[in-house]
């Protein structure tokens, strides 16, 4: 005998079982519905169960193609910075994020499949659940249990193979899901180490070195700035008695000079410094007061 | 005959297709026995084309036993060999 006869047949014996246990045929009707209506519920929930997965799967796709793409900036930020060391390691980073990236793209598509099949089979029960709902109501109203009972065993049998079917989908999606998040959380543990750069991180140590290289970049662009100013208004200053040293300081402070400063913004505890110390306390930011005592 | 391919539903198939559905059946009884996953594979996804091919789906709402029962598409073979036992994977 084949794989599909037998398989059949389980199914049949499973039925048989259930229906033998019953000593009024009609109460078969009635339990079966109950059944029914349970499962139904159940493979509702499965469907909201696995979108569930499916949208927080989404998530980390979207978080792994950010990472990747931000890494792969980096990269060619540090090679034109001439720093290859840096521009490999973003790109090894990147590496391992597309890696997780290709891996959930897989899933993701697995999870999609389950979520399908348990939206069309939670259509399918329902149309039989109502079907069998008014032959149960038919059965029961036209024929005495005698009579009923070939009729009950025909709708019995159809419906309990459906249910059949449809738990096994169900244990199939529970089982996917599970495996899903086992995995997202793994992700999750593993982006929140760092081993892959986390995206807006508290930590990435690529980004830094290259804020450091830029920000030293733009304070050698600020002195040759300040510079420039300086030297265009020397005139007026020679005039004045102020010596080498007076002078220095004075460009410093020029950098918070209002009008001419709009392209760089100075870092906000450049600003306090500015202003005479007895300010501070009493006129500006009332929350910074428990930080600077 | 009234084919059923699990997760995916039932289909009605002229008898004149026993024959061929049968060969491709014994095929992959074969290939479980003998643990062979390649040829498992082609057994089954063969026994599906030809049921989807030769069967019209069934309306949903009926509520007809199935004379054969297939594994569904991406079965593994452990799949079947406990979808043939009694109390394997047909819960309730």
């Amino acid at each position: 005998m084949g794989v599909m006869k037998r398989v059949s047949l389980v199914f049949k014996a499973k039925a048989n079982k259930a229906l033998d246990k019953m000593e009024d045929p009609r109460e078969t009707l009635d339990y079966s519905y109950q059944r029914q209506l349970e499962l139904l519920t159940k493979v509702r929930r499965g469907v909201a169960d696995v979108a569930t997965s499916r949208k927080r799967v989404e998530l980390q796709m979207n978080q792994l193609h950010q990472q990747a793409t931000k890494l792969d900036d980096q990269a060619r930020k540090a090679l034109g910075l001439g720093r290859e060391d840096l521009a490999r390691d973003a790109l090894t980073r990147k590496s391992s994020a597309q890696g997780q990236l290709n891996d959930l793209q897989v899933q993701y598509a697995q999870l999609q499949g389950e979520e399908e099949k348990l939206t069309v089979a939670s259509q399918r029960l329902q149309a039989k659940v109502d079907a069998f709902r008014t032959r149960k109501e038919t059965i029961k109203a036209t024929y005495t249990a005698a009579e009923a009972q070939t009729r009950i065993n025909e709708a019995f049998s159809g419906i309990s193979e459906e249910m059949g079917d449809v738990g096994m989908a169900i244990q199939r999606a529970e089982d996917k899901t599970a495996q899903m998040q086992a995995r997202a959380g793994a992700i999750d543990e593993l982006m929140a180490s760092g081993a892959l750069d986390d995206v807006g991180g508290k930590r990435d140590d690529i980004q830094f070195e290259l804020d450091q290289m830029g920000a030293s970049s733009d304070v050698e662009n600020d002195l040759r700035r300040l510079r420039g100013e300086i030297a265009a208004s020397t005139p007026k200053q020679l005039e004045g008695s102020g010596g080498g040293a007076n002078g220095d300081s004075q460009a410093a402070r020029g950098g918070q000079a209002p009008q001419s400063q709009t392209q760089y913004a100075p870092p906000p505890p450049a600003q306090p410094a500015g202003l005479p110390v007895s300010d501070l306390p009493s006129a500006n930011e009332p929350p910074q007061d428990g930080e600077g005592s | 005959m009234i084919v059923r391919i699990l997760s995916e539903g039932q289909f009605r198939v002229d008898d004149a297709a026993a024959t061929e559905l049968n060969h491709l059946d014994s095929q992959l009884e074969t290939a479980v026995e003998h643990n062979d996953e390649p040829a498992f594979k082609a057994a089954l996804t063969g026994l599906l084309a030809q049921v989807r091919a030769q069967g019209s789906p069934l309306p949903s709402d009926t509520l007809e036993a199935s004379d054969l029962i297939l594994p569904h598409q991406d079965s593994s073979m452990d799949e079947v060999r406990r979808l043939l036992t009694d109390e394997g994977l047909i819960p309730g």
